[in-house]
């Protein structure tokens, strides 16, 4: 059931392989891969959830390919409508195919779609939006950059999304992966779409504040999911925030030992060894030591 | 390098610098002896349009000694890891000293918005020239850095460094944070201060020197630009280094800088001024030396 799409498609129309973890529960896992061509930004899990009355997309997966594919998979699964369309956190793998899920039809129907995400998305999107095109369109080797939309409805702590018969808790973090991470939970299935705050086999990126990702581990470990789907790598049952909790402690105490020794940051980049049994390391790591060495640098209240 | 000093392992981790302290000296050595292993094939022509442009706005007809490497270097990586947090090396050959001295230094990144990153005013009272910081990467291009020795001759040290990948940005990570502890000016000694010798110091602004050019698709408001624009540091009441900076220095401006600590000790003071003229401070006593 659960197949990675290996065709290097652009503009895919055909629904994308997804698998229902749980009763109505949908999700599709992308590649642990960086952007490409080849891959058409198929790089991040997305999935949707299917209440009595309408259906909730969360993430769409990075590129308009991603977009139309998820719209089809949908359609395939349900004839129920999208009633709402949700974003974990602004990066581009997860953002890059709302502009496709929402203007391609699926928002038919009698409903108001609603776009949901952290009150902050919008305003760190903004000051990437730039970059992540001119990235993106590298990347992904389109004509031109593409198209960046963001949800118009910010949520600031908790909201319920009433699917009929099933709600999905929306819940606000303070700043860990990014400064707009987002999760969303079907109380019903006890199911967690975590977004980038988990990480699994893909190795964990920080683009927001490492030592607010790890104080707020626990209480997402807490919410008591049988299953989590992490914003990259399979499904976890059960609880699956343990290699990631110990990369990330590593990564702080090992970037405070290269502080307290006065190891300048573009030596420690290399100081700090990078961690076994991960995937994307030599994307990811010493950009992780970077980030943690700006962020902990300040970390000594005087 | 500083004694390593390595904590007690704890069993959960078995990463090789808990494991095998040597691993932080090796990497290091690595680190320091192999800078170009990467290819450097894709490298374009360093005429560029941009630098045409503030080449001739900063230094007219001026002759520039182009990439010699006697008077400046250019410390900067092959492929930027964070695009928001490039650290960059502006390394002068020889000590300050009253007869020969750099007395100013440009940064310049190509395709940076606005290309100046930087202009340094130096004095022989620093000792040495070296000025570290970390700068915003729009996308790949050329960085250089232009010095004017005190007998008014230009030298260039550049080096072209890639974007980073992944979902990396040139923005603020935790732009609430900045903000909240915003103006906060620390000072870090790097090392054993000794009268007479170049001493390393750190001064750290927190800042989330925005650029005010993007909007908010939501809001449809864009964000006021709030940047640093000038930090000054003076060393027993005289001034020894004047940065004039703008948004293509990264979040919490860092620079790494030297100066010359006196007999009996004195005063170290930087003055931050930013773009809506707020100004900030801070002052750290240099012990006295004992030498």
């Amino acid at each position: 059931m659960l197949v990675v799409s290996l065709l290097p498609t652009i503009a895919s129309a055909s629904p994308a392989d997804v698998s229902e973890v749980a009763p109505g529960v949908f999700v599709h896992i992308g590649q642990v891969a960086e952007a490409s061509a080849a891959n058409a930004g198929d790089t991040s899990n997305w999935g949707f959830v299917v209440g009595e009355r309408c259906v909730a997309v969360i993430d769409t997966g990075g590129s308009a390919a991603t977009g139309s594919a998820l719209r089809e998979a949908v359609r395939a699964h349900t004839d129920r409508p999208v009633c709402a369309i949700v974003i974990t956190h602004g990066h581009p793998d997860h953002l890059l195919g709302l502009a496709a899920v929402a203007e391609g039809g699926i928002a038919a129907g009698e409903l108001a779609v609603r776009q949901l995400a952290h009150q902050r998305l919008a305003a760190a999107v903004a000051a990437r939006t730039p970059a992540y095109r001119t990235l993106a369109q590298r990347q992904l080797g389109l004509a031109g950059p593409p198209q960046i939309i963001v949800p118009g409805e910010r949520v600031d702590g908790e909201v319920m999304l009433d699917l009929g018969g099933r709600q999905l808790r929306l819940q606000t973090w303070k700043t860990a992966h990014t400064d707009h991470d987002l999760t969303v939970y079907d109380s019903q299935t006890r199911t967690l779409f975590a977004g980038d705050l988990l990480f699994v086999t893909h190795l964990p990126v920080v683009d927001g504040n490492l030592s607010g990702w790890l104080a707020q581990t626990p209480a997402l470990r807490q919410l008591g999911s049988l299953r989590t789907i992490p914003g990259h790598g399979p499904v976890v049952k059960g609880d699956g925030w343990q290699a990631q909790t110990e990369y990330l402690s590593g990564l702080r105490h090992a970037v405070r030992e290269a502080l307290k020794q006065r190891v300048p940051l573009q030596h420690a980049v290399e100081a700090v060894p990078a961690p076994d049994g991960w995937q994307l390391t030599e994307v990811y790591h010493r950009r992780n030591v970077t980030a943690a060495y700006a962020e902990l640098e300040w970390e000594d209240g005087d | 390098m500083p004694l390593i000093r390595v904590d007690t392992p704890r069993p959960a981790l078995r990463w090789p610098w808990r494991a095998r302290p040597a691993a932080w000296l090796a990497a290091l050595a690595v680190a320091l002896l192999l800078p170009g292993l990467a290819d450097a094939a894709d490298e374009p022509s360093a005429e560029t349009e941009q630098w045409a442009g503030v080449r001739q706005f900063l230094f007219a007809d001026r002759p520039i000694a182009d990439g010699r490497g006697d008077v400046v270097e250019l410390d900067a990586p092959f492929r930027a890891e964070d695009a928001a947090v490039v650290p960059i090396g502006l390394k002068a050959k020889a000590d300050q000293t009253p007869g020969r001295y750099i007395r100013k230094m440009w940064l310049v990144v190509d395709k940076n918005p606005t290309p100046i990153a930087a202009s340094f005013e130096l004095t022989p009272e620093s000792g040495r020239a070296d000025i570290e910081t970390r700068i915003r990467l729009e996308e790949y291009t050329w960085v250089r850095v232009i010095a004017e020795t005190s007998d008014g001759m230009l030298h260039m040290a550049r080096k072209f460094v890639r974007a980073a990948g992944g979902c990396s940005a040139p923005a603020g990570k935790d732009m609430e944070a900045a903000l909240a502890r915003l103006g906060k000016v620390k000072f870090k000694l790097e090392g054993d201060v000794q009268q007479g010798k170049p001493t390393l110091a750190q001064v750290m602004v927190s800042h989330p020197n925005n650029s005010g050019m993007q909007m908010d698709q939501v809001t449809r408001l864009y964000v006021p630009p709030h940047y640093v624009r000038r930090v000054e540091v003076a060393y027993a009441g005289k001034v020894i280094l004047t940065a004039d900076v703008d948004f293509s220095i990264s979040e919490n401006p860092n620079f790494r800088f030297y100066f010359l600590p006196q007999a009996g000790g004195s005063e170290l003071t930087a003055k931050v001024l930013d773009s809506k003229d707020l100004s900030f401070t801070s002052t750290l006593s240099v012990g006295k030396t004992g030498t």
